[in-house]
C-alpha cells in the first residue's frame, strides 16, 4: 500500500511540475527560446512572497496578488530587454544571456538573504490532509497544488483556443511573418506569452516554498524538471505537459519509495528512456 | 495619366534587393483608386519582392512608395495591414495549425471596418463555408490558396496584393481562383496582381506592367499591346536589329 | 580571377598567414618555452596559478570550439570536468593504475563515456539541447554521489601518498601547460582542417553547407567527443593538483561553467584569441576581488549578458574588427599581387 501512497503523492507532485512546466512550453511554443533562467525565476518570487509576508504580516499566499502581477510584468520586459534583442541572432545568444541572468539571480539571492533554507509559512494549510486510509493522505496544500496546475493548463488551453489574442499566439506560433500581414504585433504576442510564463512559474515557486524548504540555489533543478516535464509529455501538446509532470512526480515517488537516496536519477532515467527511445515525448507533434 | 490625387499606390525609383543581391531597379508604377493592376513577368524578375516592399516585408535600399498619398517608409508591416494593405503572400502560408474559420478569424485581427465579414467571405467562397471546421493543414492547394485570398479580405484592404496565387495550381483551380477577383473587384477595392500566368493576368487587368530583370519592360492597358510586344517585354529577347550574335 | 583549368589567374593568391601572425608566431614560440621552463624558477603558489590559470583556458577553449564553431551550445561541460577528477579515484585509487598516467585513461574513459551521452543529447537541438547536457551532467553527478566505491556524497582523496610532492606539482603543471596549449594548438589546428571548414560553413549556413554534402550531424559529433576528452585532461589534471574531489565541486556549474562560459563571450567567441584574453582578464578579476565572490560574479554575468545581446563580438571581436588583426591565421585572404592591366 505503501506503493500507492508513494503514486498518489507522486501524482500530486506531478502537478507543481507541470505548473514549472508550462511557462517553459508556453515559451517555446510561441517563440522557440527557453528561458533558461525559469527555474531561477521561481525562486526569486518565493523570496519576494517571503519578504512581502513578513513585511506586511500576511500569509505568504496573499501576498500572490502582488507577486502574480509583478511576475506578469517582468516577463513582457525580459522579452523587451532580453528575447526581443536575440531574434535572429545567433541562438547562442540567447542561451548564454539567460544562462547569465540565472547565475546573476542565484548570486543576488545569495547575497541580499544568505544561503540559509528558508520555507513559506501558510498556517494550517501546510499540516492539514485528508485521510483516504490507513496508509494514503493527501494533503490540502499539495491538492491545491495539483488543481492549480491543472487549472492553469485548461485556462491557457481555453485562451488559445477561443480569444483572438490566443488565436493571435498560435498564428504567430506557426508562422511569425505570416502572422504580421494580418497585423499582429508580434513583438507583443512574445511579450504577453513570457509574461504569463513568469507567471505561472512564479505561482509555483510560492507553492513549492509553501510546501518544501528551499535556497538561492534551488532554481536550475526546478528547470531541469520543468524540462523533463515537457520532453516526456511531449512537446507542442499542453496536456502533455501535465502528463509530463505527472509521469515524472510518480517516477521520482517510485524510485525515492525504492531507496531514499534514489529519487531524483529515477526521474532522470525515465527521462533520459523517453528521449533515447520516442524522443518526440509520449502526446509531442514536434521533435526538439 | 491619371492625375496624383487618384493614385492610392504611388512608386518611383524603386531599388530593393536582398543582401548583396539587388533585385528590383528604379521602379516606377502606380496604381489608381479601384483599378486592378497587373505585374506579369518571369520566375526571378522580382514581382515577389516589389509586393514583398510594399507589404513592409522588406525595406527597399531606394526610392519611395506613397500609398494614400503617404509615404511608407519606417511603416511596420503589421501596421500596414491597418492601414488598408493586405497581401496575399507567395506559397499561401495559411496557419496550418487553425481551422479554416480561425484562419478567417485571424485575418479579422486587426479589426477593420468593412464590407467583409466572415459571413460575406464565406458566401463569396461556398468552399470556405464547406470546410469551416476543417484543419487548414489538410486543405489541398486550390483550397488553400481561396483561404488566403479569404483571410486577406478579412482585413478589409484598400489595396490588396496577389502574389503568384496561380503557382503549383491546375489550370482549372487556376481559373476557379481567378473568379474571385471580380467579386473583390466589385466592392471597390484596389488590386495588384504579380503573375507568372500572363493570360489570366491579361483578362483580369485594367492596366498591365511586365518586369523583367528587376526592371519595367513593358507598360499598357491589355487591349494596346500586342502579343509580340508582350512575348519580348517578358523574356527578354534580344532584337533582331542588335549587333552581335 | 579563376581561369579555365580553376587555378587562380597569375596575379593573385590565397594567403593565410599574414605578417601579424607570424611576428606573434615567434612571441608564441617565446611564451610557450619560459611557460615549459618555468618551475625551474618559479614558487609553488605561482604554479598553482598557472595551473588553475591553464585548464581553464583548456575547458574554455574547448567550449568556443563547441559553441562558437560547430554551433553547439553545451551548458553540461563540467560533466567532463567531473568524469576527469573521477576518474583520477577509480583508476588510481581503485585501480592502483600509475598516478601520471591516469591522467591520459581518465581522458580517455571521459571520451568513452561522451559517446552516448552525445548519442541522447543530439537528439535535442538549441536551449532544449543546453538543457540536456545540463541534465547529463546531474546524472554522473548523481550515479558519483550513489557510489560508494568512489566515496559517496563527500567524495575521495587520489592516492598520492607514494609520489613525491614537488614532483607531482611539477608534472601537474606541465600537464596544465599541455592542456591549456595545447588546448589553443588544437583549436588552431581543427579549424584548419577540413573538419573545421566544415564547421564553419555549418556554422554559417546551415541548409547550404548540408547542400554541399557536409555531414552536420558527424562534424558536430565530432567535435563533442574531441571537446569532451580534453576537457577531462584539463579536468584530471585540476585534480591532481588538489587532490581532494568532490561531486558538489568537480560537477559544480558555478564553478566550472559559469567562468568558461563568462570567458569565450566576454573574451570573444567564436575566435581563438578571445577566450585566452577572456581568461586572463577573468583570472584578474578574480584575485582582484577574491573576497567578494558574489559581487564579481554578479558583475562578470552582468557585462556577459550585455556582451551577448548587444555586442556579441567580446574584447577580441572588436579588436579584431577594428585592425583586422588575426593572430592565429585560420583565415583565407585573398591577395592581389599586382594590378591587371586596364
Amino acid at each position: 500500500m505503501t506503493w500507492v501512497n508513494a503514486i498518489v503523492q507522486g501524482i500530486l507532485l506531478g502537478g507543481l511540475y507541470a505548473l514549472f512546466a508550462t511557462g517553459l512550453s508556453l515559451g517555446f511554443g510561441v517563440m522557440r527560446l527557453v528561458n533558461l533562467a525559469h527555474g531561477d525565476l521561481a525562486i526569486l518570487a518565493a523570496f519576494i512572497a517571503l519578504s512581502s509576508a513578513t513585511t506586511l504580516d500576511i500569509n505568504p499566499l496573499v501576498t500572490l496578488a502582488i507577486v502574480l502581477p509583478g511576475a506578469f510584468v517582468v516577463g513582457v520586459v525580459l522579452q523587451r530587454l532580453v528575447f526581443d534583442r536575440v531574434v535572429g541572432v545567433d541562438p547562442a545568444f540567447a542561451i548564454v544571456a539567460t544562462f547569465g541572468l540565472s547565475i546573476v539571480i542565484q548570486n543576488a539571492l545569495l547575497e541580499k538573504y544568505t544561503a540559509d533554507t528558508r520555507g513559506l509559512y501558510v498556517g494550517e494549510l501546510e499540516t492539514s490532509s485528508i485521510r483516504v486510509n490507513d496508509q494514503i493522505s493527501i494533503g490540502w496544500l499539495p491538492l491545491i497544488t495539483f488543481l492549480c496546475g491543472v487549472g492553469v493548463l485548461a485556462a491557457l488551453a481555453l485562451f488559445l483556443k477561443r480569444t483572438k489574442l490566443g488565436r493571435a499566439f498560435r498564428a504567430t506560433s506557426d508562422d511569425p511573418e505570416a502572422a504580421r500581414l494580418m497585423g499582429i504585433d508580434n513583438r507583443r504576442v512574445y511579450g504577453v506569452a513570457l509574461g504569463i510564463a513568469v507567471a505561472t512559474v512564479a505561482l509555483a515557486g510560492v507553492l513549492l516554498g509553501a510546501q518544501t524548504s528551499y535556497d538561492p540555489f534551488i532554481g536550475p533543478s526546478r528547470l531541469i524538471y520543468a524540462f523533463e516535464a515537457v520532453i516526456i509529455g511531449g512537446l507542442g501538446s499542453l496536456w502533455g505537459t501535465l502528463a509530463g509532470g505527472i509521469t515524472l512526480g510518480v517516477a521520482q515517488a517510485l524510485g525515492r519509495e525504492y531507496n531514499s537516496q534514489w529519487g531524483e536519477l529515477t526521474g532522470h532515467a525515465v527521462f533520459l528512456a523517453v528521449l533515447a527511445t520516442r524522443p518526440t515525448g509520449m502526446f509531442g507533434k514536434v521533435q526538439a | 495619366m491619371s492625375n496624383q490625387s487618384e493614385r492610392l499606390l504611388d512608386i518611383d525609383g524603386l531599388d530593393a534587393g536582398y543582401g548583396d543581391f539587388q533585385a528590383l531597379f528604379g521602379i516606377e508604377l502606380h496604381v489608381d483608386q479601384a483599378e486592378t493592376v497587373s505585374m506579369i513577368g518571369a520566375n526571378g524578375a522580382g514581382k515577389s519582392t516589389l509586393l514583398k516592399a510594399i507589404a513592409g516585408m522588406l525595406e527597399p535600399t531606394a526610392g519611395e512608395i506613397r500609398y494614400a498619398g503617404e509615404l511608407l517608409a519606417g511603416v511596420p508591416a503589421n501596421r500596414r495591414v491597418a492601414n488598408g494593405i493586405s497581401l496575399v503572400p507567395e506559397g499561401r502560408r495559411i496557419f496550418p495549425s487553425l481551422s479554416v474559420e480561425e484562419n478567417l478569424l485571424v485575418g479579422a485581427h486587426i479589426g477593420r471596418k468593412g464590407p467583409w465579414t466572415k459571413q460575406r467571405v464565406m458566401g463569396a467562397f461556398p468552399m470556405l463555408a464547406n470546410l469551416a471546421g476543417r484543419s487548414a493543414a489538410r486543405l489541398s492547394g486550390g483550397e488553400q490558396q481561396t483561404l488566403a485570398i479569404g483571410r486577406a479580405l478579412m482585413a478589409n484592404p484598400q489595396l490588396l496584393l496577389l502574389d503568384e496565387v496561380s503557382l503549383g495550381l491546375a489550370p482549372v483551380v487556376v481559373k476557379q481562383v481567378y473568379e474571385a477577383v471580380p467579386i473583390i473587384k466589385g466592392q471597390g477595392t484596389t488590386i495588384l496582381i504579380v503573375e507568372q500566368d500572363v493570360n489570366q493576368a491579361l483578362k483580369v487587368a485594367d492596366r498591365v506592367y511586365c518586369l523583367l530583370e528587376g526592371r519595367i519592360s513593358l507598360t499598357g492597358t491589355p487591349g494596346s499591346l500586342a502579343k509580340e510586344d508582350v512575348t519580348e517585354a517578358y523574356f527578354g529577347l534580344a532584337s533582331t536589329t542588335e549587333a552581335g550574335a | 580571377m579563376i581561369v579555365s583549368n580553376g587555378a587562380l589567374a597569375p596575379g593573385y593568391s590565397v594567403r593565410r598567414s599574414t605578417l601579424a601572425s607570424r611576428i606573434f608566431g615567434i612571441v608564441a614560440l617565446v611564451a610557450v618555452v619560459v611557460l615549459v621552463v618555468l618551475p625551474t624558477f618559479a614558487g609553488a603558489s605561482t604554479k598553482f596559478k598557472m595551473v588553475e590559470l591553464l585548464t581553464l583556458i583548456a575547458i574554455a577553449q574547448m567550449w568556443n570550439l563547441l559553441a562558437g564553431f560547430a554551433g553547439v551550445v553545451s551548458v553540461g561541460q563540467q560533466a567532463f570536468v567531473g568524469l576527469g577528477a573521477y576518474g583520477m579515484i577509480v583508476f588510481v585509487n581503485n585501480q592502483g593504475f600509475n598516478l601520471y598516467l591516469s591522467v591520459v585513461i581518465s581522458a580517455v574513459a571521459a571520451m568513452i563515456v561522451s559517446i552516448p551521452m552525445g548519442l541522447i543529447a543530439f537528439q535535442l537541438r538549441g536551449s532544449y539541447f543546453a538543457i540536456g547536457t545540463w541534465v547529463l551532467a546531474e546524472v554522473c553527478s548523481l550515479v558519483m554521489i550513489n557510489n560508494t566505491s568512489v566515496g559517496g556524497g563527500s567524495g575521495a582523496s587520489i592516492k598520492v601518498t607514494d609520489y613525491d610532492l614537488a614532483t607531482r606539482q611539477d608534472v601537474t603543471y606541465w600537464f596544465a601547460v599541455v592542456a591549456g596549449v595545447g588546448a589553443i594548438v588544437l583549436s588552431y589546428l581543427v579549424l584548419r582542417s577540413r573538419l573545421g571548414l566544415r564547421m564553419q560553413a555549418i556554422r554559417d549556413n546551415e541548409a547550404g553547407a548540408r547542400g554541399l554534402g557536409a555531414n552536420v550531424y558527424r562534424t558536430r559529433f565530432a567535435i563533442w567527443t574531441i571537446a569532451a576528452f580534453w576537457t577531462a585532461l584539463a579536468g584530471a589534471t585540476f585534480y591532481l593538483g588538489q587532490i581532494r574531489v568532490q561531486p558538489t565541486g568537480s560537477f559544480s556549474v558555478v564553478q566550472w561553467t559559469a567562468p568558461i562560459i563568462f570567458i569565450v563571450v566576454i573574451g570573444g567567441i567564436g575566435t581563438i584569441e578571445g577566450p585566452v584574453i577572456g581568461a586572463v582578464l577573468y583570472y584578474l578579476f578574480r584575485e582582484q576581488f577574491k573576497n567578494q565572490v558574489t559581487w564579481y560574479t554578479i558583475t562578470l554575468g552582468v557585462i556577459a549578458i550585455v556582451v551577448a545581446l548587444v555586442l556579441q563580438k567580446g574584447v577580441w571581436g572588436i579588436i579584431r574588427a577594428r585592425t583586422g588583426l588575426d593572430l592565429f591565421p585560420v583565415r583565407r585572404r585573398l591577395v592581389v599581387e599586382r594590378r591587371e592591366p586596364a
